[in-house]
């Protein structure tokens, strides 16, 4: 087994703490895991990415060229890595910030309005933890219930936002 | 307990855990959490930070420091450690012990901040002047780089030379489960009856220095150290081999490459193609001698290097083959990373 | 026979390579006696230069750091730190830390190191033969400023003690002169002071010394001694600078 993803998306929108929830989750579950991010000037406010390796074995390539999940949470990220897609792999389109459809049709995909469940779920910045949740979903690795033993973990400093997040990632992963 | 942590802080705290008590250093991207890590972790046990003026004035605080018995570091980025030079030969003509960490990134001049492979020269040709050698690492997973800088403080010290560990911009930046051993004990470390803490006088005053006036006398030492690294090419040479017994080409890569390398074997071995890969994990000392077996190997037809560079190490393999087989290159460079297809076509390329 | 006079305990018994007339020998003996007198032995790391007193450390009789040109302020920064019950000193010459070595110095200060430095300006670089140092004078002579030192060609001579002590690190900075002996009997003094700062733990402390190069400034020993009072200190006032 192994399962790779591409989180992308602006600088702030949480990308590269979804992918360690991603990848904290993977060390719960006992897996090998490597979490790349992009470095640079993509911290200071312009588009930012991390990949995301998942395995039953010690991860080889930390660099993913086919990815079998891509997240795009903005529009430059959609069309950055949409065609590296595997054929069958699926990617999940914040659809509150891209009004596109995507072109291809070997792939899955899923709209999500990230920002109007992050709201509903009574914090506003809890989007990526939205997107979390369906990716849990779908990707069927992880036991949900580790996976909000990580957020208790992360947010354990901030308790008060822990609802917030649990609400956010359950709504995800109702989808 | 395994914990998911990035690689320049995982290494930190191996360092910590190795025995480090000081370290000296200056930002620089790819490797500042490695400082800020060590800002708050070294008044935590009892070492000292200090963010110096530059990197020449950090190389020459861990000399003052190495010199006077310290356990002690220092880690940059390619630009910063072409700064360090002057320190480091100095360094090896005093026979100080202590580590430093390399994050390469491109060049050259300021180059980019993403991952290279490019300071293999400087590194292992002897970037700074005169004849010396360190002992070099290409960790290619941050467990790998942890185990190895848990151990180097030890390395140092055994054979009184400066340990590299040469990382490029990936392994800092990169997350990975590790296990980080336990705190080594100081009581366990070896006296170091040369080192100039203050309390020698008359009989038993030592001196650090590189100076040697006398050829004769220089000549000397330079022989010396280079008895000590004929002792590293026979005790500390490491490398991996990954299904390397019948194939018929080897890929040779180092670092976070050869993980990228070892996926291309795998589609490789996927398409019914024999490739193997040999990683050398210590620089310097080169794995010549395995490198050089497998070319005196009938199943071994050809080698590709491939490196985040122009081709340096490819110098060795070449060396190490010495004309018994092909060699042939593939590298990326300028922050540009290939991805396992790349070297998959590489090594197509040449049948 | 009554012994008079000795030699300090924390000299060695390597003699002097330094030229006649050079008061660098000078220096090296208020350094000892002072270190001596403050009950220091066997508890000091000495950082030698590179320049005319690179050999320090075949005198001085203590623990001691040949370090590169410039860089005695960042490797006493590293000792000391890891040290901090020790006295350490760095002893520099005016190429070495005026030159090369600014920034060492001028962070060390910065810092508040809590070491003491030796700076001994001869306004020449000695070592290498006479080329035009930092704290050359406008109009001296030297190997590559043959007509003189121009302002406008070479630039001018900078003042290290006074651009020290506009810091808020320093403790302590003076400027003494060693061209006859009421120089010298200061420059004690304040050599004293400037490690008895440093035993206090108060501090960065930095003593320069207006020195002599008779050999290079072409000049005879007492002539020497001459300029040194005559012309320097009108380049390089005598004082403290600094002092809390």
């Amino acid at each position: 087994m192994e399962e790779k993803i591409i989180i992308a998306g602006f600088g702030g929108q949480g990308v590269l703490s979804l992918g360690q929830f991603i990848a904290y989750s993977a060390i719960e579950e006992g897996r090998e895991v490597t979490w790349l991010p992009s470095y640079g000037p993509e911290m200071r406010g312009g588009t930012s990415n991390c990949s995301v390796v998942v395995s039953d074995l010690q991860v080889a390539s930390p660099i993913i060229s086919s990815p079998d999940f891509l997240i795009a949470m903005n529009k430059p990220s959609l069309y950055k890595f949409q065609m590296k897609v595997r054929p069958g792999g699926c990617i999940i389109v914040n659809a509150s910030l891209i009004p596109d459809k995507v072109e291809r049709t070997d792939v899955r995909v899923l709209y999500i309005n990230a920002q109007d469940l992050a709201i509903e779920a009574g914090n506003s910045r809890t989007a990526n933890i939205v997107i979390l949740g369906v990716y849990i979903k779908q990707s069927g690795l992880f036991d949900k219930e580790k996976v909000l033993h990580v957020i208790e973990k992360k947010f354990a400093s901030k308790p008060k936002v822990i609802p917030a997040n649990i609400k956010a990632f359950e709504l995800g992963y109702a989808i | 307990m395994r914990e998911l942590m990035k690689g320049n802080e995982a290494i930190a705290e191996a360092a910590v855990r190795g025995g480090c008590r000081a370290f000296f250093g200056y930002p620089i991207t790819p490797q500042n959490e490695i400082p800020e890590y060590m800002s708050w972790r070294m008044p935590e046990v009892g070492g000292c930070f200090v963010q110096a003026e530059s990197e020449v004035s950090a190389i020459n605080m861990v000399y003052g420091a190495a010199a006077s018995g310290a356990r002690v570091m220092t880690s940059s980025s390619s630009p910063g450690i072409s700064l360090k030079q002057e320190g480091i030969s100095y360094i090896c003509g005093a026979e100080l012990p202590c580590v430093i960490v390399n994050m390469v990134r491109g060049g050259p001049g300021l180059g980019g901040i993403q991952p290279a492979q490019s300071d293999y020269f400087q590194t292992v040709k002897g970037g700074g002047h005169g004849d010396y050698k360190m002992l070099v690492y290409g960790p290619a997973t941050v467990q790998e780089a942890v185990d190895i800088m848990y151990d180097a403080f030890d390395k140092a010290d055994k054979y009184r030379i400066p340990v590299m560990l040469l990382g490029d911009g990936m392994l800092g930046q990169i997350m990975e489960a590790v296990e980080i051993p336990k705190m080594k004990d100081s009581a366990s470390f070896p006296k170091k009856e040369w080192a100039t803490d203050g309390t020698g006088v008359g009989e038993k005053r030592r001196v650090i220095n590189s100076l040697y006036i006398e050829p004769d006398v220089l000549e000397a030492i330079n022989h010396k150290l280079f008895d000590v690294y004929s002792e590293l090419e026979k005790h500390e040479v490491r490398f991996e081999e990954y299904l390397t017994d019948d194939a018929q080409t080897i890929i040779v890569a180092y670092g976070t490459v050869a993980r990228i390398a070892k996926s291309a074997v795998n589609l490789l071995r996927a398409q019914g193609i024999k490739a193997g890969l040999l990683r050398p994990i210590t620089l310097f000392p080169f794995p010549t001698l395995a490198i050089e077996k497998l070319a005196k190997k009938k199943n071994v037809k050809d080698f590709l290097a491939t490196e985040l560079s122009m081709g340096q190490m490819v110098e060795d393999v070449r060396l190490s083959v010495n004309g018994k087989k092909p060699v042939r290159f593939f590298g990326r460079t300028g922050g540009n990373v290939m991805l396992p297809e790349d070297i998959v076509n590489a090594v197509l390329e040449g049948k | 026979m009554s012994v008079v006079y000795k030699k300090s305990k924390m000299l060695t018994d390597t003699p002097f390579h330094y030229c006649p007339g050079c008061t660098h020998g000078v220096a090296h003996r208020i350094v000892a006696e002072v270190l001596e007198e403050i009950g220091a032995e066997g508890n000091v790391i000495g950082i030698a230069p590179v320049g005319c007193a690179v050999f320090a450390y075949n005198y001085f009789n203590c623990d001691i750091q040949q370090v590169a040109h410039g860089r005695a302020p960042a490797a006493a920064t590293g000792a000391k730190r890891c040290n901090p019950d020790k006295i350490v000193f760095a002893y520099q010459g005016d190429g070495d830390l005026a030159s090369i070595g600014t920034a060492e110095i001028v962070h060390a200060a910065a810092r508040g190191e809590n070491i003491t430095v030796i700076f001994i300006n001869n306004a020449i670089y000695g070592m290498t033969g006479g080329q035009m140092a930092p704290t050359t004078l406008l109009g001296q002579k030297s190997t590559t400023s043959q007509k003189g030192r121009s302002a406008i060609v070479n630039g001018n001579p900078i003042r290290v003690s006074e651009m020290l002590a506009v810091l808020d690190g320093p403790s302590y900075i003076e400027r003494v002169s060693l061209g006859d002996v009421a120089g010298v009997i200061k420059a004690k003094k304040a050599v004293k002071k400037a490690f008895e700062n440093q035993k206090a733990g108060k501090g960065f402390s930095m003593v320069e010394m207006l020195s002599t190069c008779p050999t290079n400034w072409g000049m005879l020993p007492l002539d020497a001694c001459t300029f040194v009072k005559k012309e320097m200190t009108k380049v390089f006032p005598l004082g403290v600078f600094k002092d809390i």
